[in-house]
């Protein structure tokens, strides 16, 4: 037997050569590229290279290529294995370019109106260009503190419930549904926000609170998972020594365990507004649209920013881009308000939370 | 002398607390039946009313708004499945140990940007993106009923709203698999890899097996969100009340929640009492299947050997 069969026989021992995949990728990107030309030439309607299109291409061809030179070389489980590592790569970056391309897109095409006037105006009086979002910021600012008001207090108990008292059958209807409620559909605590309000104020009813409580039933589970977690990883220790101190339960609770707890349900709270702050849809529903501003929650339609996007864009009057070019920077503005408060929110638990 | 037992002293803060801790929680169970006995009460004219908002009644309304959301949501699901698993699984055993964690933020993110601004996006750089493959799609596969013409020319379809759908529901059921692949046994892996497998047989082997009633839910609760998505829809697809699985031409079904958010604003008496019927229909849906999910779950981590 000669020495170049025996190493055949041991699959995998022969690994393959260090300099095959760079040259691979280069033959792939020029194939792909040169195929693409090929292509746009033959058709007299491309008039440019479709580069997503050459990337695309080389980037299957080296796969295959990579694949198929592991298959010979190395043998069928190694080959496997490589092409497995190649699908699931390709898997996270096929999720990552939506993700580049709306960044992108909302940075670019905001840009145009992300100005003074964009946060000092509202759009009473105006038709075409000028304007700015002035009162829907407000709108915004006020429904997202009261749903944050009504949330916070009732999800941060539940949490204490179910963490230090919870036992029994209520304990575990009330944990399965917190769960089921994350499924609520948005626009659904929309129309509950206004079917509960047509009882009380009549048919067509818009106000800012009722939106405030819309997002609240969205809200309200997110914060009780949050809290829960984090009562859950205070060490029973602390408890213990206070309960032998002959501290009452309820001290123990609000004096030794949330404090504890603090930054992380800080950050789960952060991390809930940002998830509700771009709900547009109950909004539109209960809160409804208004060019004018409006300080009073309880009184009357109420704009907030998704809804002035969503409006910007759906309503468009005489010179429709000046419209368009709005919703653009009123996506920018909600996109980095979610931004900043997902950053706070990461420092405030790397910062603050108890170490150990 | 009389043996005493001795007296538990009941503190009013504890029991203040304890009380305010328990309502709450009942206040959860309150609120779930609140939406569902509100959304109710103000559906039942609908049905009563003399003048009909639904001439042919209310099934014969909201069955192609229904058919549209179903649809919208299995071309969701179906796309974003296996790509779910795909960044689970790169997250959990491919990537580096130290970028992990950041990698798995960066998914994260997508699911804290606004539907609107999805929506925005869908319709406005997606759909002409994806409008040329629709093309090529019908010329060479138009004998599938699914790829039909006449092609839309904006784009704007039942194809690119379930590409949208699939790009918001990828980051929880990531996040959801995720969690689950972590799960895995260590000692099984472990096993696998002493006994010579590649990373792709362990996976095969102990981490697959492992995480499949897992896999199953966080498909359901991916679904439960793309049913009730409705800014992205309302925003990319122009629906309206028709039935077809022609999946790239300008006449599509409308979704449920999409119909609702473009009708609601201009709606009136009997015809929002409809509107609200059609929204008690997505509760009741999304409320089974979210439920069904959380009890796969359940059920699942009472007999998990991770612990």
């Amino acid at each position: 037997m000669t020495t170049a069969s025996v190493t055949q026989n041991f699959q995998g021992s022969r690994s393959l050569p260090k300099w095959l995949a760079p040259t691979l990728l280069a033959v792939a990107i020029l194939a792909s590229f040169s195929i693409n030309s090929a292509l746009a030439s033959s058709n007299p309607e491309a008039t440019q290279l479709n580069l997503f299109a050459v990337a695309l291409v080389a980037v299957i061809t080296y796969s295959i290529g990579f694949y198929l030179a592991s298959r010979i070389i190395e043998g069928q489980r190694k080959s496997a294995d490589r092409l497995v590592t190649i699908l699931v790569t390709g898997a996270f970056a096929l999720a990552v370019v939506p993700l580049i391309s709306l960044a992108w897109t909302v940075v670019e095409r905001g840009a145009a109106r992300f100005d003074i006037d964009f946060f000092t105006f509202s759009m009473r009086n105006v038709v075409g260009a000028g304007g700015g979002a002035y009162h829907a910021i407000i709108g915004t600012l006020e429904i997202t503190g009261l749903a944050t008001l009504i949330s916070v207090p009732i999800g941060i108990m539940t949490a204490i419930y179910l963490v230090e008292y919870g036992r029994g059958a209520l304990a575990r209807a009330v944990t399965f549904f917190v769960d089921v409620m994350t499924g609520i559909p948005s626009i659904v605590a929309g129309l509950f926000a206004y079917a509960a309000f047509v009882v009380i104020f009549g048919p067509g009813v818009r106000m800012g609170v009722g939106g405030a409580i819309a997002l609240s039933v969205l809200m309200i589970p997110v914060v009780i998972r949050a809290t829960e977690e984090m009562l859950k990883i205070v060490p029973n220790e602390l408890r213990e020594a206070s309960y032998a101190l002959g501290v009452p339960k309820w001290l123990t609770v609000t004096k030794v365990v949330l404090p504890t707890a603090l930054a992380g349900i800080a950050t789960g709270v952060m991390i809930a507004i940002a998830r509700i702050i771009g709900e547009t849809a109950p909004l539109l529903i209960i809160a409804g649209f208004t060019a004018s501003t409006n300080f009073n929650p309880f009184d009357e339609r109420m704009m907030t920013l998704p809804v002035f996007v969503y409006t910007s864009y759906a309503n468009q009057g005489s010179d429709a881009q000046t419209y368009i070019d709005r919703a653009w920077t009123g996506a920018l503005v909600l996109m980095l308000i979610v931004m900043i408060l997902n950053i706070i929110a990461r420092l405030v638990s790397k910062y603050f939370s108890p170490k150990g | 002398m009389s043996s005493q037992a001795p007296v538990v002293k009941r503190r009013i803060g504890d029991l203040v607390f304890s009380n305010l801790a328990i309502g709450s929680g009942v206040a959860i169970l309150v609120i779930l039946a609140a939406v569902a006995i509100f959304l109710f009460a103000e559906s039942v004219p609908a049905f009563l009313s003399e003048q009909d908002a639904a001439p042919d009644g209310f099934f014969a309304y909201v069955a192609p708004f229904l058919f549209g959301t179903v649809l919208a949501s299995i071309i969701a699901l179906l796309i974003a499945t296996p790509l779910a698993i795909g960044i689970a699984l790169y997250i959990s055993h491919f990537a580096p140990r130290r970028l992990s964690q950041a990698l798995g933020y960066s998914i994260d993110l997508l699911a804290a940007i606004p539907s609107v601004v999805y929506g925005l996006w869908g319709m406005l750089v997606l759909a002409p993106f994806l409008n040329p493959s629709y093309l090529w799609l019908n010329e060479n596969f138009g004998w599938i009923p699914f790829f039909e013409g006449p092609v839309s020319a904006t784009g704007r379809t039942m194809m690119t709203v379930g590409i949208v759908l699939a790009i918001m529901i990828l980051p929880i059921m990531a996040a959801l698999i995720r969690e689950i692949f972590l799960q895995t046994p260590r000692l099984h892996e472990e096993a696998a890899l002493a006994l010579g497998a590649t990373r792709w047989e362990v996976i095969k082997m102990a981490v697959l097996p492992f995480g499949k009633a897992g896999i199953i839910s966080s498909a359901m609760l991916g679904l439960g969100r793309a049913l009730g998505e409705t800014m992205a829809v309302a925003l990319v697809l122009s629906g309206s009340g028709v039935i077809t699985f022609a999946l790239l031409t300008s006449t599509n079904p409308n979704t449920i929640a999409a119909n609702i958010a473009l009708q609601f604003p201009e709606s009136s008496g009997t015809y929002t009492s409809l509107l609200i019927a059609t929204g008690l229909v997505l509760f009741a849906i999304t409320m089974a299947i979210n439920m069904l999910a959380r009890w796969v779950i359940s059920r699942r981590s009472e007999f998990s050997g991770a612990n």
